[in-house]
């Protein structure tokens, strides 16, 4: 034992005080929290109110443009040549001239301005028209403003996960999202490890290391030592992912005064008034639900279920490395250990449809599978007695792996030259001793 | 590998000698319980050997390699506490044996910046790093220029002076020849030859006779055969005289001094090239 705790100690911190170690802790926070923050402050950033002219010769649209903190308006009435240059030279945005127009086909309506208009203040502009030009005609049908809001219909159905701690706003939406976070982060970071695992063996096999090591050490405790160290190394990333992630979103936040709950307000000022509202209903809805997720749950599911599966898959790249001398042999036995991985990405959308179905129920119980599949259910909820008995096959699956992988291990890194296939391996595992 | 039935005694060097393939390695692997014999056992000092015993041994492997990435010091640190040693004690032996190879200057150079024969003088001292009362060296001395191979001698001439037993495996008879006392050769996973070097080498005299001479030498009988004769570089007549092992060395002397002037005599010894050779093409034709 004193001896694996060694290796771990090695692998550990050789793998730590690499470069790309350090920078993969930097960068990745950074990716994370840009994801946050950029399209906060995209949408923060652009204070300046524009003004813009409208030259009415319609006469349907005077006073009826509302200012929003982007846009404010000026209605004028001079003649459109004078107009146009006073835009040339004045300080206003732009002219937005509005012909007489059939408003069964309103055509010539065009903005003037001095440079490029954003498509923004466009979109802006045409949505604005739009509404006045429906309830010009919404009146000329006899139509007026109460009966039409009184004839519109906003369906909203409340979602009630009951619980034997109570009610709780409930949100597929949200599940989806945490449920695919969750199983992705799992997924990468077997890849990720285990191909590192893969690597650390072969170099160690190639370059004759193993020959002097084993001398000392048995080649179970080699392999163990490795596995967990590397394991060691990517919880480290994890956390400093996360407390970085945290640290550079809020700070970042905090700079451009900006919360998320202040930001939502200053949306709803914008033109189009009942689209921002239903995004802002269901960001609101979304974080509601947030207390529907059992975290506590969530959070212990993702952590045994992130070690059992590298544990499972770990063990398994470690036979890889151990039974081929290079990275381009490895191939072969690669692809049947990542294929069970692929297709429960691949088979998530499926689950998606039917977190309860059978074909979620079965996936969770195979160990090869059951990881990222139930990352995915729990947020939908999964009862316990299943939680447990997946999580007991997948303790018996990895410790059957490393069993599997400690017999190919012992024998295989000790074998140079050989081409090695599946009839080999099966042999390497039933010899004795 | 079949009935291999050795003996190492204490404090003595022991040379393992056999062609490429015939299971030295095997047999090594199998002394230091990386492999396990399907039958068969082995002993250590006078019982069946235990875990505790390899901790006391130092092997090190024909092929072999370090952490590129590692720094000397840390490394040696490393293998020295994977053999049991304390921090402390590992950094005290450390310091003394890179001293004594007078490159402590390099504890802090990565090892992919060291050349191939100064990665192996570290190898060396992760092998005795820890004191080993039993050391295997297979193929210590590849790799190194004649000077290093030379320090490498010296210490482990040292090494047996100060108790241990080696067991050493190569392919380089001079080294054999100079350092063994005791010689195993191994061929097709066999023993076939097995005792100490003396008494190997008087086992395989062929009383053959290297002698220059002047002059004109005929009488050649049935007791006495020339088997080669040649011109050396002083213009003398060298020839290879093989004597039936009832004729003396003296008996050849002095048929030769009546007939030719004699200026060198000198009994052909065979090397343990050659023991090696005739021995393993022997195994070869049976």
């Amino acid at each position: 034992m004193h001896n694996i705790f060694l290796i771990i100690q090695r692998e550990y911190i050789t793998r730590v005080r690499k470069k790309s170690f350090l920078i993969m802790s930097i960068v990745g926070p950074l990716l994370i929290a840009s994801l946050w923050v950029v399209p906060i402050w995209l949408s923060t950033r652009d204070t300046d109110q524009k003004t813009i002219e409208i030259l009415d010769d319609s006469g349907y649209f005077n006073e009826k443009f509302t200012e929003t903190s982007s846009l404010k308006f000026e209605y004028i009435q001079t003649d459109l040549v004078a107009a146009k240059t006073e835009i040339l030279s004045g300080e206003n945005y732009g002219l937005l001239y509005i012909p007489r127009i059939n408003l069964d086909d309103p055509e010539g309506i065009t903005f003037f301005s001095g440079k490029n208009p954003s498509i923004e203040v466009i979109q802006d502009l045409e949505w604005a028209m739009k509404s006045v030009v429906e309830n010009i005609k919404l009146e000329r049908s006899s139509i007026d403003q109460a009966t039409l809001d009184s004839l519109r219909a906003d369906i909203d159905i409340d979602m009630i996960n009951m619980t034997e701690s109570g009610e709780k706003a409930g949100s597929a939406g949200v599940a989806t999202i945490i449920g695919y976070i969750s199983a992705l982060m799992i997924y990468f970071f077997i890849f990720v490890y285990g191909i590192q695992i893969l690597r650390g063996v072969i170099e160690e096999k190639s370059s004759r290391i193993v020959e002097v090591i084993v001398s000392s050490v048995k080649p179970f405790h080699l392999m163990m030592g490795k596995i967990l160290g590397v394991g060691a190394v990517g919880l480290t990333q994890y956390v400093i992912w996360l407390v970085l992630s945290i640290m550079i979103t809020t700070g970042i936040s905090s700079y451009f005064n900006i919360d998320r709950k202040d930001s939502l307000p200053a949306q709803t000022e914008q033109v189009e008034v009942i689209q921002e509202d239903q995004g802002n209903e269901f960001v609101a809805e979304m974080f509601n639900s947030l207390e529907s997720i059992d975290f506590g749950l969530l959070a212990f599911a993702f952590f045994v279920y992130f070690i059992g599966a590298y544990l499972l898959y770990g063990s398994l790249f470690a036979a890889i490395g151990s039974a081929v001398d290079n990275d381009a042999d490895a191939q072969q036995f690669q692809l049947p250990v990542t294929i069970p991985l692929i297709f429960s990405l691949i088979v998530l959308t499926a689950i998606l449809r039917e977190p309860d179905g059978s074909l979620a129920f079965w996936l969770s119980m195979i160990p090869l599978f059951s990881p990222v599949i139930m990352m995915m259910r729990i947020p939908f909820g999964v009862p316990y007695w299943e939680i447990a008995l997946s999580l007991t096959f997948l303790i018996a699956g990895f410790i059957f792996t490393t069993w599997l992988a400690s017999r190919i291990y012992r024998i295989g890194i000790l074998m140079h030259g050989s081409k090695v296939n599946y009839r080999i391996l099966g042999k390497w595992l039933f010899m004795k001793n | 590998m079949k009935d291999i039935n050795l003996e190492v005694p204490k404090q003595s060097i022991f040379g393992l000698l056999g062609p490429n393939g015939a299971g030295k390695t095997t047999l090594i692997r199998i002394i230091t319980q990386i492999i396990f014999a399907d039958t068969g056992k082995v002993h250590f000092d006078g019982r069946e050997i235990n875990s505790e015993d390899v901790r006391k041994m130092g092997y090190l492997p024909e092929e072999r390699g370090l952490y590129k990435k590692m720094k000397v010091g840390e490394h040696l640190i490393y293998l020295a506490r994977l053999k049991g040693l304390s921090r402390n004690e590992a950094l005290t032996k450390i310091k003394y044996w890179l001293n004594k190879f007078h490159i402590v200057d390099w504890s802090d150079k990565k090892i992919e910046d060291l050349s191939k024969g100064m990665q192996q003088k570290i190898q060396f001292i992760a092998t005795i790093i820890h004191d080993p009362s039993l050391i295997i060296l297979d193929e210590p001395f590849s790799g190194f220029d004649p000077i290093n191979v030379n320090i490498i001698k010296d210490e482990i001439l040292e090494l047996k002076k100060n108790g241990a037993t080696i067991i050493f495996s190569t392919h380089r008879m001079e080294s054999v020849e100079e350092l063994c006392d005791h010689i195993a050769l191994i061929n097709k996973s066999n023993v076939i030859l097995n005792g100490s070097k003396h008494d190997i080498k008087q086992n395989h005299r062929t009383n053959t006779f290297i002698v220059d001479y002047t002059g004109e030498f005929r009488n050649t009988n049935e007791y006495f055969q020339v088997n080669e004769e040649s011109e050396t570089d002083e213009g003398y007549i060298r020839a290879t005289i093989k004597i039936t092992n009832d004729q003396s060395p003296n008996d050849l002397l002095s048929l030769l001094i009546r007939e030719v002037e004699v200026h060198s005599f000198q009994e052909k010894i065979p090397t343990m090239n050659d023991i090696f050779i005739s021995k393993v093409n022997e195994e070869l034709n049976a």
